[in-house]
């Protein structure tokens, strides 16, 4: 290899390491940290599903599947999502099972995108979309959600980040890193735009299950909108699934057979025993994630409440399982708080910055870790601002 | 009695943590923190919060001794007042741990627990099976327990998550 010459593509080099990455580096060498930096359920799959996938290699289920994934799992899947979120799409032709949501995402946006298109993506955001959009060949035109509207875009915001190259919106309710989740009225007002300006919307649904206040609505859902919508969803959040990377994108039938070319030639397929898994989750698993929403809810509540107090003002988030309190009042910036919080108080929490220009100011803290643990994180925590008051 | 939702809420997380203070309660229910104590007050008078107790693994306690025997008991109701009376006899013995009425093909499953399997044995055989009502015994001695309402005794549950993630 000529080592003074760079191999890598251009593309790829321009893109920034995630702002995790040091957090996490830094913190996997501590010993006794209390993590609320963590971005998946602290509940393991449920037995029953993992009994499945068990099964499932022991029956010798250890072949390719259809490169939409199980038609049995597809249509458990339609049957899941018109049940649970009253959108309707074709388990046959409207349905890819992908390997987690990310891989959702990632096909949808090249999917969709030639070289210059533009991508609103609203910030604080889940930190794959931009570079995503990027190595998709897009173009990602940051909007930048406020604290003073918990978060939530506004419609004139939209209007003027549209430019004739935009191709399409994409959304996250219940949102990472904010928790805050748009309510029907705030769906429509998006699909409005949408549709005046003809443009898709890619609508991240990963932690629907995971909904306190109202009961979800999806774009999908809204009238007008199943056929402009990349649905993107999966097990992950909802079922305690991380690990198995399963997921699943619905659209209509054009999208979708594009998406398929993609997905077919990247990948073949999801997991198969995963894919089984999956299926057993969504046959047998209503209980447990009912039972999950219930300890998060309270959780939620918990962590909130009890942030408020310590005076890290806290909007209350409708879904998902983050905190995204304010430390302005602090006078730090977010990584030198999440820093010094780090170091001083072993806590873990993920600065907001990370996650766009408007995250700074804010740390994201997930709740999905024990009680026992919020209750000494929230000591902790209590500690490091009267340390710095 | 018709309970509010908040305080089922709270029967609910007392059921899985009796030690949890009423401070935290109420942050997880979002109520005030006089409110909470008042529920907390009304489901203690009311009964429904019958007793705070804790589950103790005593097989770890060395010199402890002790066997739990299940013992299926089939007897013969009475006119007017059902099983009800001779549960009511049999519930009385501080031996008695558990008593509850079972469909299917034995009556009253009577949960005891002794300090050695004599000391069972002749509770069944003097105290038991000599009350009128009662036909006949099956006494199962408990060999291990592995789980105990809803509780894995050895559990295998430490955090297998990475510690900082998207």
């Amino acid at each position: 290899m000529n080592k003074t010459k760079s191999y890598i593509a251009k593309k790829v080099e321009e893109i920034k390491p995630s702002g995790i990455r040091k957090f996490f580096d830094l913190a996997s060498g501590m010993e006794g940290v209390i993590s609320l930096g963590v971005g998946e359920p602290d509940f393991v799959t449920s037995w029953s599903a993992r009994e499945a996938a068990i099964l499932s290699l022991e029956q010798g289920y250890t072949s390719y599947t259809a490169n939409a994934g199980l038609l049995e799992l597809r249509m458990e899947i339609a049957h899941y999502m018109k049940k649970q979120f009253a959108v309707q799409y074709e388990p046959k032709s409207e349905i890819i099972v992908t390997v987690g949501a990310s891989q959702a995402i990632d096909i949808a946006l090249r999917a969709i995108l030639d070289p210059g298109d533009e991508v609103i993506v609203l910030e604080p955001s889940f930190v794959s979309y931009i570079p995503l959009v990027e190595m998709a060949g897009g173009c990602a035109i940051a909007v930048q959600t406020l604290k003073e509207n918990d978060f939530k875009v506004l419609p004139s915001q939209l209007e003027e980040a549209i430019t004739a190259k935009t191709k399409a919106i994409m959304i996250c309710s219940p949102n990472n890193p904010t928790g805050s989740t748009l309510s029907k009225e705030e769906l429509e007002g998006i699909a409005a735009i949408a549709k005046e300006h003809d443009l898709l919307v890619i609508s991240d649904e990963i932690y629907a299950e995971l909904c306190y206040d109202e009961a979800y609505t999806s774009m999908g859902a809204i009238e007008g909108m199943r056929d402009r919508t990349i649905l993107i969803s999966g097990f992950s959040k909802g079922f305690a699934m991380t690990g198995w990377r399963l997921g699943f994108v619905c659209a209509e039938q054009s999208l979708i057979q594009a998406m398929l070319k993609i997905h077919q030639y990247s990948l073949m397929c999801a997991p198969t025993m995963a894919q089984f898994a999956g299926l057993d989750s969504l046959r047998n698993g209503r209980n447990d994630v009912e039972e999950m929403k219930k300890s998060y809810h309270r959780r939620r509540n918990y962590i909130v409440e009890s942030l408020n107090e310590i005076g890290l003002t806290c909007h209350v988030p409708g879904g998902a399982f983050y905190a995204f309190p304010s430390i302005v009042s602090t006078g730090m910036s977010s990584d030198e708080f999440a820093e010094k919080l780090l170091v001083e108080e072993k806590v873990a929490v993920v600065p907001g910055n990370v996650f766009g220009i408007s995250g700074e100011g804010h740390i994201r803290c997930s709740y999905a870790t024990s009680l026992e643990q919020l209750q000494e994180a929230m000591k902790r925590i209590k500690n490091f601002i009267k340390n710095h008051a | 009695m018709i309970l509010t939702e908040k305080e089922i809420e709270i029967a609910e997380i007392l059921e899985k943590n009796a030690r949890i203070s009423d401070e935290d309660i109420a942050k997880m229910i979002n109520e005030s923190l006089e409110s909470t104590s008042q529920m907390i007050q009304k489901l203690e008078q009311l009964n429904v919060v019958v007793r705070y107790t804790s589950i103790v693994d005593w097989s770890k306690v060395e010199g402890h001794e002790g066997v739990t025997a299940m013992i299926d008991v089939k007897v013969t109701p009475k006119r007017g007042v059902g099983f009800d009376e001779v549960a009511q006899r049999i519930y009385r013995f501080k031996e008695v741990k558990s008593l509850y009425l079972m469909s299917g093909a034995y009556d009253l499953s009577v949960i005891i627990e002794g300090k050695s399997m004599n000391e069972v044995a002749r509770f069944v055989s003097e105290k038991l099976s000599t009350i009128d009502s009662v036909i006949s015994t099956t006494t199962h001695f408990i060999l291990k327990q592995y789980k105990h309402d809803g509780t894995i005794f050895e559990p295998n549950d430490d955090d297998k998550r990475i510690v900082v993630s998207p």
